[in-house]
């Protein structure tokens, strides 16, 4: 490093003030400039350590990031500018063999550990490295004018979803990075429409723009990965006339360790975890699969939830059975499930007191999804409120209960619903007549009930699916675990 | 001033880094082309002779002005101008 005001035959600690070692040693660093040469690079004070000639003040941290520093103090000595032995912390016996007599330090205890470096702090050593280092980034880099708006660049590029992005700066992306183990060339899959191949590091600079903290980044991923399951059919979904758009649902103890909102507005706004995730697959879509509201996404109305839809299932009744354990993920592990889901609507029932009232008044509600005549016109999301489960809780009504009697209730004679049927043209065709059909598909997939929202409300929400669904075979909610 | 700002491209990188401009029309028939004089000296002048071809040319046309010359067009100005035109002739002078 062509530093040339660190001595190219001499000694060189790097200190802080903050650290109680460090003024420990002062007077050894006093002792060993008398010795000389020696250069102190402090790293919070200018001022210290006092008696030294040469402090080198480290404000910035270049210094300590180019000497690659870990912990305070290090003394490292140098020969013909190079750096050949260095020790951590205070040692006497490793002081004296480096430095000489002069690190003697009479009076000081043998030993003491050191402090960590303000330049391996964390979110510090992601800025030196983006200003000083190699951030080894494979995205191109766009320049933005000196007197530009990052942020108006970004909308200026269309990056956005028509909310401003935080920009994708490379000390923003690191410290992304930093939330998962993945690396960050590794292909995480290919991403409709244009099935671009798309990296962690694309993940991360999505998820950055999308507001997101980088212990989120690990969810995020998963929720890509069960997007991209061709059973899932986010093309279809994205190109799709229809409302729908992706609905994310996370269980187990990731959405807690993220602080995910299952409770109070649990389906609204308010929360970073809740809002951002849902936002970078929807960002992801977009520019990474080139997925544009009026190119490729052909929505006719489209709905809220596309700029960002997710929320974490209520599990703090033992008694419950989470959604992603109903969908096959073992108890105590993180998952996320998608759907493809419309706009909420809000179900009131303030009278129904006993669970066979309620199953019954739900299924009225349910079969107003898509269309009340309709039973091909997708699956539905059933969030339950704490004061509508209590019904079922107090009933001695369990999740396999609920999800059996729901089934029987949403059974509607075909005769009513034919075309023409109550004097409305839409419905099913003429061969359902005599026919006793369902509305959904058979549970779990017919109404995947999930239990959110805040402790007072006679209240539940329905969630229509997407016509895409009628094809079990071809078209599905998807749940995966979330790898940590 | 710090250095120039540097962002990350969340795309697929399947466009140039460099925007592309937007393709001419392939006609202007039935356009309306405003001209907007930035007020430059005698840009009044340019702007007279590119609306007697247009005219030729059986092009419509409107005329618009910034206010002053020192300062970008008021957003105003800007909207009306996209509001009632399909192109824009921006015309310095000197």
């Amino acid at each position: 490093m062509p530093d040339t005001l660190l001595p190219r035959d001499g000694l060189v600690i790097v200190a802080k003030r903050d650290c109680p070692t460090c003024v420990l040693v002062e007077p050894v660093m006093q002792s060993l400039d008398r010795a000389g040469p020696l250069a102190v690079v402090s790293q919070d004070d200018p001022t210290f350590p006092s008696g030294v000639r040469s402090v080198l003040y480290d404000d910035e941290l270049e210094r300590s990031f180019r000497l690659n520093i870990e912990a305070v103090p290090t003394l490292i000595r140098f020969k013909d500018g190079r750096e050949v032995e260095r020790t951590v912390g205070w040692e006497r016996n490793e002081w004296m063999r480096l430095a000489g007599d002069a690190a003697e330090g009479k009076g000081l205890p043998a030993w003491q550990p050191g402090c960590g470096s303000k330049s391996v702090e964390p979110g510090v050593h992601e800025a030196l490295i983006a200003r000083y280092g190699d951030p080894g980034l494979k995205s191109r880099e766009i320049a933005v004018g000196n007197w530009d708006d990052p942020m108006e660049a970004c909308f200026e590029r269309g990056w956005t979803d028509g909310l401003p992005v935080v920009p994708p700066t490379d000390e923003r992306i690191l410290r992304m990075l930093g939330g998962t183990e993945r690396k960050p060339d590794e292909v995480v899959g290919l991403i409709p429409p244009n099935l671009a191949p798309c990296t962690v590091e694309k993940v991360a600079i999505n998820a950055v723009m999308a507001g997101c903290k980088p212990e989120y980044l690990p969810v995020v991923l998963g929720v890509l990965e069960a997007a991209l399951d061709p059973l899932f059919v986010m093309h279809g979904l994205l190109c799709t006339t229809h409302f729908s758009g992706p609905l994310v649902i996370i269980n187990g103890p990731a959405a807690k360790a993220i602080g995910m909102n299952s409770g109070v507005n649990a389906l609204g706004q308010g929360n970073r975890a809740n809002a951002t995730i849902g936002r970078t697959l929807q960002l992801i879509v977009r520019n990474v699969g080139g997925g544009l509201p009026g190119a490729i996404d052909r929505a006719t109305l489209g709905n809220p939830g596309k700029y960002t839809f997710c929320f974490a299932e209520d599990e703090s009744d033992p008694d419950w059975e989470p959604l992603s354990v109903r969908r096959g993920i073992a108890p105590g592990k993180s998952a996320v499930t998608l759907f493809h889901g419309e706009g909420v609507h809000g179900f009131i029932d303030q009278k129904s007191r006993t669970p066979e009232e309620l199953v019954r008044s739900l299924a009225m509600g349910l079969f107003g999804v898509g269309h009340p005549k309709l039973c091909d016109a997708g699956n539905a999301v059933l969030v339950l409120t704490p004061e509508h489960y209590k019904i079922f809780k107090d009933g001695g009504w369990n999740r396999r209960r609920i999800e059996d009697e729901l089934f029987q209730a949403l059974k509607r004679p075909g005769r009513d619903l034919v075309w023409g049927a109550q004097n409305v043209a839409e419905g099913l065709p003429p061969k359902y007549a005599d026919q006793v059909v369902d509305k959904f598909q058979p549970m779990p997939d017919g109404v995947l009930i999930v239990r959110a929202g805040g402790e007072a409300g006679l209240f539940s929400a329905i969630i229509g699916g997407w016509p895409g669904q009628r094809v079990r075979e071809e078209c599905q909610s998807i749940t995966r675990e979330i790898r940590p | 001033m710090n250095s120039q700002p540097k962002l990350r491209d969340p795309t697929a990188e399947s466009s140039p880094v460099r925007r592309a401009r937007l393709t001419p029309p392939p006609s202007l028939d039935g356009k309306t082309v405003a001209l907007m004089d930035i007020g430059k000296s005698r840009g009044a002048e340019f702007i007279d002779r590119l609306e007697g071809h247009f005219k030729k040319a059986g092009v419509a046309t409107r005329r618009y002005a910034k206010p002053t010359n020192t300062k970008v067009a008021p957003t105003a100005l800007m909207q009306q101008i996209a509001a009632e035109n399909q192109l824009a002739v921006i015309a310095l002078s000197d």
